[in-house]
């Protein structure tokens, strides 16, 4: 019962077997990506760049959730934390000590992975539901410090975050220009978190959630591997933090609290954990929905409760994995 | 007469805070124990149903004129019978599925319920009167102690006290426990199971509420009370092993204590110290002090 994946092995991330493979990746995840790249590229000309950049952000967000959470079955129950640190890092650098916007994010980055690094190390000595705690309440730890300390400007956060010139040299004030930024590092995020989901690193977490004491008894160092992934989850949640504040030019506390950590389970869920792109759609989603629900006050967390709440009682595998059984193939 | 330069009026006063926000996590961590015990789900609407209780209390007395005291009965009675319904009707689907998707699916409750409460009544706090009985207070020579909140640490305290002794001591506690150790073996020597895990989801929930109806006259009533609440008292779980009834009682109570005391000597780390305790439990003892390894 310790692995969230209760049912037959097709389900899982897993990279499928017996398909012809090209440039690493099965032909259908060939084919997903290429339409992904291409619906990047096209995006912004079909809706707003700045609701499109939302998306591209939450998105890595959501994938660097479901990297332990799809390959582990470890559910990092605060991943807000390192997206809202990087977020406040990022910032801080480009308000106020003047960093160019890519030095602002790495910045961030760093930030979020050395913070990863230690709550990590912390987390993965529990298992299961007590990993949820434990990082919901490091997460909180964090939240609390967001609201003392006095860089993040406590309630009001950090606001009008200059975007920079990236380099020293082109402007990001242009939102297409902005677009383009963002949409290049959502790209090289999702294939480095895809080059690692099916390296062998991403094998040997899955032997690890299938059945971890097998794992050991192989000789890998079970909690080396559950902290590296941890510490890569939180590095790209740092990415997408840093991007979000340097692209709407504010980091607030909104980024680092419980409801964050719990809209992109939401995310992950939705759009299908035990996918590599499921995340992708999840956020998506979740965004749009946020934009036509903004006036609706708390409705909002309502019909995102109900969502959960029907995801989890009858539509588990989330859209992506729903829609791969349906077409007997492995999005 | 001073400890260590601060005054014995300041100190004793953050002891009686600290033991009356101890006696929250007791209550409260109590519940998520039992309930994890026999339904293997780490209930996150628990903070919601505290919520419930604290907004029971306050509308039954503006829009019924029923006091605080006929509130601590009623409120959680008709609140336990909300959980032995949600249970009956959402929760049952769930048990065989990883724990990870029993916390996620009480999560999304617990937005539901905080969202209709917050707009119905928007996010700032209301106010819950002080009964009339309850006002004044006791001088004890070296520090005041206010009625009210005297109450709230004898009350919580006897609520502990008589839960651990109803499972420890009486028959349908040794039931629960045989039920928590093994469902299947119990429910072939004739134990109705199903019916327990309703009834102790119905309790635990009940204790949630039982909660919230003491902190409504001495914290301000607002939908988010239960939702940070909730937070520290998975890190006081995790401090304190959820596998031992009285540990948790005891871990809640002794953290509540240490965030008192924090709170003389450097009030800033007063919010983060119970995390604090728990990376260093973590490093010391990953199972908690009172906890078996999982």
């Amino acid at each position: 019962m310790t692995e969230i994946n209760t049912s037959h092995a097709a389900d899982t991330i897993a990279f499928p077997k017996g398909e012809a493979a090209a440039l690493g990746m099965s032909r259908t995840h060939l084919v997903m990506m290429v339409g992904l790249v291409a619906l990047v590229a096209m995006a912004p000309f079909a809706f707003y760049p700045l609701f499109v950049v939302k998306v591209l952000c939450f998105a890595l967000f959501a994938l660097s959730l479901n990297l332990m959470l799809g390959n582990l079955g470890l559910l990092s129950f605060g991943h807000a934390a390192y997206f809202g640190l990087s977020s406040y890092s990022a910032a801080h650098a480009a308000k106020v000590m003047g960093f160019t916007p890519e030095l602002a994010i790495l910045f961030g980055v760093v930030v979020a992975l050395v913070v990863g690094a230690v709550i990590g190390a912390l987390s993965v000595r529990r298992k299961g539901i007590y990993f949820a705690m434990v990082t919901l309440a490091f997460a909180q730890m964090v939240y609390f410090f967001s609201l003392q300390a006095r860089f993040t400007g406590g309630e009001d956060g950090i606001q009008q975050v200059p975007r920079g010139q990236l380099f020293g040299l082109i402007s990001l004030q242009n939102d297409m220009t902005l677009y383009a930024l963002v949409a290049t590092l959502f790209v090289l995020g999702v294939l480095a978190l895809y080059r690692i989901t099916y390296s062998p690193f991403g094998h040997i977490l899955r032997s690890i959630r299938d059945n971890e004491g097998r794992a050991i008894s192989l000789g890998y160092r079970v909690n080396l591997y559950k902290w590296l992934a941890f510490v890569l989850g939180a590095g790209f949640a740092g990415l997408a933090g840093g991007m979000k504040a340097i692209s709407f030019q504010l980091a607030s506390l909104t980024d680092v609290y419980w409801g964050m950590s719990g809209e992109v389970v939401l995310m992950a869920l939705i759009g299908g954990m035990n996918t590599f792109f499921g995340p992708i759609v999840g956020a998506a989603l979740v965004v749009w929905m946020q934009n036509e629900l903004a006036s609706f006050g708390a409705w909002v967390t309502i019909v995102q409760g109900l969502v959960f709440m029907v995801c989890i009682l009858a539509f588990r595998k989330g859209i992506l994995g729903t829609l791969g059984q349906f077409l007997t193939r492995k999005l | 007469m001073s400890i260590f330069n601060i005054p014995i009026q300041l100190f004793s006063t953050q002891i009686m805070l600290g033991l009356i926000n101890g006696a929250f996590y007791a209550i409260l961590s109590l519940g998520l124990a039992i309930i994890f015990g026999l339904l293997n789900i780490v209930n996150f609407a628990h903070g919601a149903f505290y919520m419930l209780g604290a907004f029971g209390a306050l509308l039954l007395l503006d829009h019924l004129g029923i006091n605080y005291w006929a509130a601590l009965v009623i409120v959680p009675l008709l609140i336990g019978l909300l959980g032995c319904v949600i249970e009956r009707s959402v929760l049952r689907w769930i048990y065989d599925l990883d724990h990870l998707y029993g916390m996620i699916l009480t999560f999304g409750m617990s937005l539901v319920m905080v969202g209709i409460f917050r707009n119905m009544y928007g996010a700032t706090g209301l106010a819950y009167s002080m009964p009339p009985s309850l006002q004044g207070g006791f001088n004890l020579g070296f520090m005041y102690l206010p009625a009210s909140r005297a109450f709230v640490i004898v009350a919580s305290g006897l609520v502990c006290l008589l839960t651990w002794l109803a499972i420890e001591k009486t028959r349908v506690g040794s039931w629960l426990r045989a039920a928590t150790e093994k469902p299947q073996l119990t429910e072939a020597f004739g134990i109705n199971v199903p019916l327990l895990i309703t009834l102790t989801y119905g309790f635990g929930v009940a204790l949630a509420a039982f909660a919230g109806v003491l902190a409504a006259p001495i914290f301000s009533v607002n939908p988010m009370m239960g939702s940070d609440l909730i937070i520290v008292v998975f890190a006081v779980v995790v401090i304190g092993g959820m596998g031992s009834i009285s540990g948790a009682i005891l871990s809640g109570f002794m953290l509540g204590l240490v965030e008192g005391v924090t709170k003389v000597f450097w009030p800033q780390a007063s919010s983060t110290v119970i995390f604090v305790i728990m990376a260093i439990v973590l490093l010391v003892r990953p199972a908690g002090l009172f906890g078996k390894q999982d």
